[in-house]
């Protein structure tokens, strides 16, 4: 499928961001240009404080920008109030993150349930769905249990079945692989491509492993604020480019 | 929703109990504090209640009833003759030293009425007959007597016994059920003149007249007459409440005014209110922090702000509820041991658990605040700079 036939998701246009005031001040998104396209999965790679996270929370519209502007499903996500950026997050993102953050007092099928709860689905229907979820992921036999009784790799399962149980049409990932050694990451990036990834479904990534660059459709580099680099899955695998972004 | 903020509270067990501890502690010091000061204020009243005569006339500038400058005997007759009096008769109250068999001596509240009427009576006896009290040399006295008065626990003193006031003997006729007195001593009643022959003599020794209204008019007009037409002080003998001609109110009143009794409970309870501040406050803040990175990302996830402070109201209520609700069975307990033992004493009108769980509920409410303005500080975009 080329990107003419795929629906374009998320288009940033002159994105620009500071943090910090006075002398201190530091320019952390430099005129960003960035789409991305249901039915792909879009990783965002570069050094640390490149700004990848920055773009990926602007993308979410969990942090402002200050010029440009940023659609997300045609959403203007630079002109919506607080309040509509949350209805809007709760409705069509789906969160992983580096650290799980799995409630540790709830039960596995309690968290994964969390997205549909803020949605307003009932706890029946919240039950029955994330129960679901569990299954798609391979934890079905553990939705009771606290995740500290999980290992590091089901945690990250169970967050991946947190974010898609609401059916989200785009989910955003910060680093999902760094706390997990090789085998996990591998198990998680297989449930990428074959549940998070549907033809109307975008996943972004921000990723340091170089190992998982395969199972993307699209990588863009960042380098000090800015896209410096695009390429696509016939180009991903050329050892140059493995080698020029092992970080 | 509420439910699984329900289950993150309960399920950090230490600082949901650290919370409880806190806020049952708050409780029980407010509500058995604030109730054990109001026993002690209706102590101060008993006299009126175990006398439980309508109206009392004292001398004009008596404003409590265990503080009375003594009247004139002719005084009773001047308050007869007001034409809205039905009855009047004398009353003596003082405290007197009783010598028992053994030469030790203790200290009770004699009251004397009078023989005809036995207006002033004790009104529930428990044994004897009220009557004999018209007998030569005799008293009534009341159950804490029966404890006090008594050589040891095995021989309790009983109608029949003796013992001495004032070198003069007392025969006991009858035991009563009597309010205990502020000064804790028990009550003892005998005729009037059989009072004066126990006490001392001083030149004045009538304390009070005692008097009830005539038929058809209300015991606070008829007081208001007395007190017109005689220029002596006419008191009602209702109830604390907000009437400052009620010998109850003003007795309880001169009591918080001239005594450091209100202070000394008062601290304890404002130390109730800062434990719990301290405690629920801290304890709960140290909560939100320590859940911050998953509030933040509920946060990331849509949750509203109003539906996240709603959750963290919730939860500090929920604790206030539970932490309140042990502290009210715990000052139960108390006042269970209390009332059993008839001391320390413990009054608990309605309005001592309302106020202190609006208190409780404050605290929560101020720890939840807390939480809350440190949350609203937490940007979601800050949950993937874990």
């Amino acid at each position: 499928m080329t990107e003419t036939h795929k629906k374009q998701v998320v288009d940033v246009r002159g994105v620009e961001k500071h943090f910090g005031d006075g002398p201190d001040r530091i320019h952390v998104l430099k005129q960003v240009n960035l789409q991305a396209y249901s039915g792909e999965i879009l990783m965002l790679v570069g050094p640390s404080g490149c700004g990848k996270t920055t773009l990926l929370s602007a993308i979410a519209g969990t942090l402002r920008i200050e010029s440009g502007e940023i659609e997300v499903f045609n959403n203007p996500l630079h002109r919506m109030s607080g309040g509509a950026l949350t209805r809007f997050r709760a409705e069509h993102i789906g969160f992983i993150f580096q650290q799980f953050n799995l409630i540790p007092t709830l039960s596995v099928a309690e968290n994964v349930g969390v997205p549909l709860l803020i949605q307003g689905v009932s706890n029946g229907e919240a039950r029955k769905r994330s129960r679901a979820a569990l299954d798609a992921v391979g934890l079905g036999d553990r939705w009771r249990e606290r995740p500290n009784k999980l290992s590091g790799g089901q945690q990250q399962r169970v967050a991946i079945a947190r974010a898609l149980v609401h059916e989200p049409p785009l989910v955003i990932c910060d680093e999902p692989t760094a706390a997990l050694d090789a085998q996990n990451g591998e198990i998680v990036l297989e449930l990428f491509r074959n549940v998070a990834r549907s033809p109307d479904r975008a996943v972004i990534i921000v990723t340091h492993d170089n190992r998982i660059f395969s199972y993307a459709d699209r990588i863009a580099r960042m380098d000090d604020g800015e896209i410096v680099e695009e390429r696509k899955q016939e180009h991903l695998h050329a050892p140059h480019f493995i080698h020029e972004h092992a970080i | 929703m509420f439910g699984l903020a329900l289950k993150m509270l309960f399920g950090d067990t230490a600082k949901y109990l650290m919370l409880v501890a806190g806020l049952f502690f708050a409780t029980f010091l407010i509500v058995q504090q604030a109730s054990v000061f109001c026993g002690l204020m209706m102590w101060t009243s008993s006299t009126l209640k175990n006398v439980g005569a309508p109206i009392f006339v004292v001398e004009e500038r008596v404003e409590q009833i265990n503080e009375i400058n003594p009247l004139r005997d002719t005084d009773v007759s001047r308050v007869r003759s007001v034409t809205a009096v039905r009855w009047a008769m004398p009353l003596y109250s003082g405290i007197q030293r009783v010598r028992l068999e053994s030469g030790s001596f203790k200290t009770v509240q004699l009251l004397g009425i009078d023989a005809a009427s036995l207006a002033g009576a004790p009104a529930r006896m428990v044994e004897g007959n009220l009557e004999d009290l018209r007998l030569p040399n005799t008293v009534i006295i009341d159950e804490l007597a029966v404890t006090r008065l008594s050589e040891d626990r095995n021989h309790p003193i009983q109608v029949g016994d003796r013992f001495e006031i004032n070198d003069i003997e007392a025969r006991v006729v009858g035991i009563c059920k009597a309010m205990r007195s502020f000064t804790g001593g028990p009550y003892l009643w005998t005729t009037y003149e059989r009072a004066l022959q126990y006490t001392p003599p001083q030149r004045k020794m009538l304390s009070a007249v005692i008097a009830a209204p005539i038929d058809g008019m209300t015991a606070d007009d008829a007081a208001a007459e007395i007190t017109r037409k005689t220029g002596l002080r006419a008191y009602v003998n209702r109830g604390f409440g907000d009437n400052p001609g009620d010998f109850n109110t003003s007795t309880i009143w001169w009591y918080v005014r001239n005594t450091g009794i209100p202070i000394s409970f008062g601290t304890t309870v404002v130390i109730g209110f800062i434990v719990g501040v301290a405690i629920a406050c801290q304890t709960f803040y140290a909560f939100v922090l320590d859940n911050l990175t998953y509030l933040g990302a509920l946060k990331a996830m849509g949750m509203s702000n109003a539906r996240l402070s709603l959750m963290l109201v919730i939860q500090s209520a929920t604790v206030g509820m539970i932490g309140f609700g042990i502290g009210l069975l715990a000052t139960a307990g108390f006042a269970y041991a209390a009332i059993e033992h008839q001391q320390p004493p413990f009054v608990m009108p309605w309005q001592i658990p309302v106020v202190a769980f609006v208190v409780i509920q404050v605290i929560c409410m101020m720890a939840a605040l807390m939480g809350i303005f440190r949350l609203s500080l937490y940007e979601p975009a800050m949950v993937f700079r874990a």
